[in-house]
């Protein structure tokens, strides 16, 4: 396997964005067709990287590439992808093209920015998630991490609603602020691999080799672990996300909930357990318990939300504590269950913050709940859709959220019974703020002023149907996913040296591999 | 003779220098001190170049002449626009980029 | 011990049991509008297929030997992450056979029905998606082989209810009832959740084999936690005490929709959930009386509310949970109850559908109006529904030799095998419900005309008065032949297991005592509503009655317990979220602003100044220096 798969991966969407540039200023819609066609390129190289990629490899990493870039620091351009990279890569090859379809009118009435420009910028931003998940170098995977903030400043501030500014800046403060903690660490961590090894290394498979003093872990896990919780958000870092979901665009916001911020819970699984697997274990107990208030706390949240947008920004930090507490519970099926959990949330969130956003797009904007009523009689397939959402988020079974959340859920249980208990009790509070909001929205008597909304187009249902289709489709069978993701999980585990719970009885229809009983 | 003189003669140089600038108001003379201050700079360069018997001293005073004589250059032409629209020389007055 | 046996000849088609309602729900539900003509027809056609298709499946399984009657089908595995699988894989023996004939066969007769009740709705292809949707669902929680897949298809028909009760969802009342359900119902599914995930740690498996082979090596009280939250899954899909609150609102829903799922299949999910667990629960004894405990009291609360409620299908719906608690107080008495709990489920399942179906053929006639007290006399309009009605209304009395005698005397009888006071406290409810059952039949067909201005009752036509025929002779006939001919008892002694033990009353002083019992109740009803006349406005009535009209207050506990709590939360939670977290994230922004404000008070523009501050830094540095040296 020479050829090198991710860096075209990567090179693809980022020559669309700078062809997407050049177009001139008045062809928007000439923008618009470029910029899907080279999306569906890159979707079309993931598959095909996709279908090459060996479930049973034994490699830790495979589509391998390194080249030096900066050889005094021990730093290297090098990418290559495990089961966990994969399918975020596919869910970010996934969504670009969707959110380009679906928001194909969303720039035109931008007050701060050309309408070729917001494609331009959803391009550059999927190379850099590329490049982000792919990075098996740490440095490369920080330059990416703090690159992508550039293009979703400008996406959420330049083409976002009334108080986009506020928005952008509390969003990339916050992360700058994660990201020099990171900073930080990241140096902190080159002095102690110069120490232990001699030659000072970024290699990912070199840091996770090297043993770390456990104090020393301590620190350097608080500046990746508050970068990555800030991303995710976890709960208390989460306030920026509400006001970024609330201003950006519905596309921006898929892009942003939906795939960056799974960098912060794919750098826990990556980064911060198998470097620091000592700390890691001591924080374990601290993070859980951030990521079951986390649970709680943005399903409450939600409850009384009265903006839709606001009230999906508050269910995401509810499902990112679900995916924490898979990530710190340490067992297969918490960890098989997270990452399946990113794939779900990512659809889910596609579906629900596209469908609303079209809903919004017919009212001029509003996206307050006591705007709408009734809209099912007008808009059945727009009700529909949005029904698939939200049950997707409230992780039906047979929905592939479902899959990821009783895995979660199961994980938790089997390492702290009591807090899988207490973390259940959120699917609750969960069916209530969904089905409420739906209640709200879609039923009852039709608002005034809604008689004339049109139900979804053509283009609308075509961007909704993928998101829709999958979720169910991979709901009842996620083989797909989890034939790759519990390698690379299994990696993670024995990394750690961390291994399931035994159940208490060996019975004997449990397990293949004999044990009378 | 002792070159430490001749850093001595520097130091009460660039000491007149930064009185100057910070008493006198005439931008002229100012930049006059500035001049000194620099200049006095230079000599400790060269008198520290010949106790060091090598001749980076030399080479920096160089480079401080030539950013000295740019230095007056721009200095001056941006002195007599401000003298030309304010009739006046003063450093004080001109205080537009306060807060 | 039964043995697995693969799924061959007929059997091999057990997925196609669900395959085709769920390819009718598909395709209702995606093509648009444009079915509307067909489609009824077609939901009719693939709900009915998969019934044939189980009656051939139970004919083929009446070919084999009792031992061999349980067949597995594994399509594929669905989800395998580490040491957790949970196949895609179904299993029929003669617990899921008698409820894939019960679930297919009054559903195409309601579906039939529904063509009918139906045929002026602007969106009833709609209404068939949901209901064929329903019944796949339903067969999937039936027919699965371990507890994910159950879990899977006990949402499914949670989902299919939602859908269903929200039907008319421009009511506002019917949304809020739909949200309802679904809210209380996934205050069970913690329980099931739970439950399977205790199964897991404790089993390492999910699967019914694998659970119930190893069940007695598991301690006592793990098992008791297992069945306690079992029932309380158990008591939310089957509205039992203390999540009963949802059933009553949802009679919202169109009212086939309450006689298939409301009352005959759905609900009953619990009691099949519970008989399904048997292996735990004939260990776990405190589990056991809890389930009988819950029963009973759900016997008397379901039968109170049912005799007070003028609305004619919140009545029914009371008698619905008062007999689902019958059943899950059968289930809870061990072996000695699991078969006629299962029993009564199938008979009720059949008059209870009748005499749902039956009240919507009155609503039919009657303008959509529920309120008893608005009918009377309607015997000689509606001749047909009254007959039927009348099946269903004896069934659920007990009287010989109606359906519903068979299966409440045994479970009776059961309940006197365990003990005297829950044998006792069955009887007295067997008495309500002659009482509120003969209270509903008389204020409806007998007695004086009371109706509406403009009403103009009619009977029904022949698309809903057949299946009502067809259902009249199932609660007619159908507990004759299961008990004589089909010999319940030992055919499903396989699966649940079956023996009887010595009561504490013979079998014919049981039945004396308890007819005695509902006859008393049903003459109150006709002392107090046919002898006297039956007033228009309801009367204030005694606090029992109010209570009862209020449903035992069930709302506003729940509300006082859990709801307001719960926003209470919310808000101290928005209150914290922004006074506090984001307090924090904009305060300190804040003070950078401010500080800053402070700061550039410092920028006088006096150049002089500046350059005083350079010297000043110059020599603080220069000392530093000088310190650093010295030192």
């Amino acid at each position: 396997m020479n050829y090198p798969w991710l860096t075209t991966l990567m090179v693809v969407p980022l020559v669309g964005s700078i062809v997407v540039a050049l177009l001139p200023r008045a062809r928007g819609v000439l923008a618009k067709q470029v910029a899907l066609l080279f999306s569906l390129v890159t979707l079309g190289l993931t598959i095909a990287v996709a279908l090459q990629f060996s479930a049973t490899s034994a490699e830790r990493f495979q589509f391998v590439e390194s080249h030096p870039w900066i050889p005094a620091f021990g730093i290297s351009y090098s990418v290559g992808i495990d089961g966990i990279s994969l399918v975020l890569i596919a869910l970010a090859a996934t969504l670009v093209p969707i959110v380009i379809l679906a928001g194909w009118n969303e720039a035109d009435t931008a007050a701060g920015g050309s309408v070729k420009g917001y494609f331009a910028l959803i391009l550059v931003l999927e190379a850099l998630m590329i490049g982000v998940f792919a990075a098996t170098d740490v440095f490369l995977f920080y330059v990416f991490f703090e690159v992508m903030l550039v293009p979703t400043y400008f996406m959420i501030g330049r083409f976002g609603g009334p108080q986009r500014s506020y928005a952008a800046v509390k969003f990339l403060i916050y992360s700058l602020v994660g990201g020099l903690l990171m900073l930080a660490a990241l140096i902190g961590l080159y002095v102690v691999s110069a120490q232990v090894t001699g030659t000072g290394t970024f290699d990912f498979g070199a840091l996770v080799g090297i043993e770390i003093d456990p104090d020393l872990q301590k620190l350097l896990f608080l500046g990746f672990f508050i970068a990555f919780a800030i991303k995710a958000p976890l709960w208390p870092f989460h306030t920026w996300l509400p006001d970024a979901a609330a201003e950006a665009r519905p596309g921006t916001s898929v892009l942003l909930i939906g795939v960056l911020d799974k960098v912060g819970t794919f750098g826990m699984i990556r980064y911060c357990l198998e470097i620091f697997p000592a700390a890691s274990e001591f924080y374990a107990p601290i993070v859980i318990a951030l990521a079951v208030i986390g649970i709680f706390y943005g399903a409450l949240l939600a409850l009384r939300q009265h903006d839709m947008k606001r009230l999906f920004a508050y269910s995401s930090m509810s499902h990112f504590g679900f995916i924490t507490l898979g990530i710190f519970v340490f067992t297969s099926q918490g960890q098989s269950g997270s990452v399946v959990y990113m794939v779900a949330h990512g659809l889910s969130t596609a579906a629900l913050f596209l469908t609303a956003g079209f809903l919004i797009a017919r009212r001029h904007g509003s996206s307050l709940i006591s705007d709408y009523s009734g809209v099912n009689s007008v808009a059945p397939v727009l009700a529909g859709f949005f029904l698939v959402a939200a049950l997707s988020s409230l992780a039906l079974p047979g929905m592939l959220s479902f899959v990821g959340e009783f895995l979660v859920l199961l994980g938790a249980f089997e390492r702290y019974l009591w807090v899988g208990a207490v973390a259940t009790i959120g699917i609750v509070i969960t069916a209530a703020y969904v089905l409420r909001l739906y209640q709200k929205t879609m039923t009852g008597p039709l608002k005034p002023g809604l008689e004339g909304i049109g139900d979804l187009k053509g283009r609308e249902v075509t961007a909704l149907v993928p998101v829709a289709v999958l979720s169910i489709v991979l709901g009842f069978f996620p083989a797909p996913l989890t034939d790759v993701i519990n390698p690379a999980v299994d990696q993670v585990m024995t990394s750690i040296g961390a291994t399931d719970p035994e159940p208490e009885i060996r019975s004997a229809g449990a397990t293949t591999e004999g044990g009378s009983s | 003779m002792n070159p430490a003189n001749y850093v001595l003669l520097s130091a009460v140089l660039f000491s007149i220098g930064a009185v100057g600038v910070l008493v006198r108001r005439n931008a002229i003379v100012v930049f006059m001190s500035v001049e000194l201050m620099l200049n006095a700079a230079n000599l400790a360069f060269v008198a520290f170049a010949r106790m060091n018997g090598n001749l980076d001293g030399q080479t920096v005073a160089f480079f401080v002449m030539v950013v000295a004589a740019a230095e007056v250059v721009v200095g001056l032409a941006i002195i007599v626009t401000i003298f030309r629209t304010r009739r006046s020389a003063s450093i004080d007055e001109p205080n537009l980029l306060k807060y | 011990m039964t043995e697995l046996m693969p799924a061959e000849g007929v059997f091999s088609l057990i997925w196609l049991l669900i395959a085709l309602p769920l390819a009718g729900a598909v395709i209702l539900l995606c093509a648009g509008r444009r079915t509307n003509s067909w489609g009824p027809y077609l939901g009719v056609l693939t709900v009915s297929a998969s019934a044939v298709l189980g009656w051939v499946m139970l004919w083929e399984m009446l070919q084999v030997s009792p031992e061999q009657r349980t067949v597995e089908q594994n399509l594929y595995s669905w989800l395998v992450v580490g040491d957790f699988q949970a196949d895609m894989a179904f299993q029929l023996d003669q617990l899921s056979m008698v409820f894939v004939l019960l679930i297919t066969t009054v559903g195409a007769l309601i579906h039939v029905y529904s063509i009918g009740y139906m045929s002026h709705d602007r969106d009833r292809r709609k209404f068939f998606g949901y209901l064929n949707l329903f019944v796949a669902a339903m067969l999937i929680l039936v027919l699965a082989n371990n507890y994910l897949l159950l879990y899977v298809g006990w949402e499914g028909v949670g989902l299919a209810s939602y859908l269903l009760i929200g039907f008319w969802q421009y009511k506002p009342s019917a949304a809020a009832a739909a949200k309802k359900a679904f809210v209380i119902n996934r205050v069970g599914d913690v329980g099931l959740s739970l439950a399977i995930m205790l199964m897991f740690v404790t089993f390492g498996t999910v699967s019914f084999e694998g659970v119930f082979g190893s069940a007695d090596e598991a301690s006592q009280g793990t098992l008791n936690a297992i069945g306690l939250l079992l029932l309380l899954a158990a008591a939310g899909k089957s509205a039992q005490f203390p999540l009963q609150a949802w059933l009553l609102d949802a009679m919202e829903g169109p009212t086939p929709v309450s006689a298939l799922i409301h009352a005959a299949t759905m609900v009953t999910a619990g009691v099949y959930l519970i008989t399904r667990s048997n292996a735990i629960f004939d260990i776990a004894e405190l589990a056991a009386t809890a389930v009988i405990v819950v029963g009973v009291i759900t016997v008397f609360m379901g039968a109170i509310i049912g005799s007070a409620k003028d609305d004619i299908k919140k009545s029914l719906a009371g008698s619905t949970m008062s007999q689902i608690g019958y059943m899950v107080a059968a289930v809870g008495l061990g072996p000695i109850g699991y078969v006629f709990g299962i029993f009564h489920l199938l008979t009720h399942g059949v008059f209870k559908a009748g005499l749902f179906l039956g009240a919507g053929s009155v609503m039919h006639g009657m303008n959509d109006n529920v309120n008893m007290r608005r009918y009377g006399a309607l015997r000689t309009v509606m001749f047909i529904t009254f007959i039927t009605f009348a099946a269903g209304w004896l069934s659920i009395l007990g009287i010989p030799p109606f359906s519903g005698f068979w299966s409440k005397d045994e479970i009776i009888h059961a309940a006197f095998e365990q003990g005297v006071v829950v044998g006792v406290l069955l009887v007295i409810a067997a008495g309500i419900t002659g009482f509120y059952m003969t209270r509903m039949f008389i204020m409806t067909f007998l007695g004086k005309a009371r109706w509406e201005e403009g009403v103009h009752p009619h009977e029904s036509p022949k698309v809903m008065t057949i299946p009502l025929i067809i259902l009249a002779l199932g609660s007619t006939f159908l507990g004759m032949a299961l008990l004589f001919w089909g010999d319940i008892e030992s055919w499903l002694e396989p699966v649940v297991g079956f023996e009887s033990k010595p009561a504490a009353l013979s079998t014919a002083a049981t039945i004396a005592i308890s007819l005695t019992v509902v006859i008393m109740g049903a003459i109150v009803a006709y002392v107090m509503y046919w002898r006297r006349p039956v007033p228009i406005e309801e009367p204030r009535g005694s606090w029992l009655t109010r209570a009862a009209r209020e449903e035992l207050y069930g709302n506003q506990v729940n509300d006082a317990l859990v709801v307001k709590p719960t926003y209470v939360a919310a808000r101290a939670t928005a209150v914290l979220d922004a006074k506090v977290v984001d307090g924090v994230v904009n305060g300190s922004a804040a003070f950078v602003g401010a500080l800053s404000t402070r700061l550039r008070r410092y920028q006088t523009g006096f150049v002089r100044s500046y350059a005083l501050s350079m010297v000043g830094g110059a020599v603080l540095v220069v000392l530093a220096l000088v310190l650093v040296r010295a030192s």
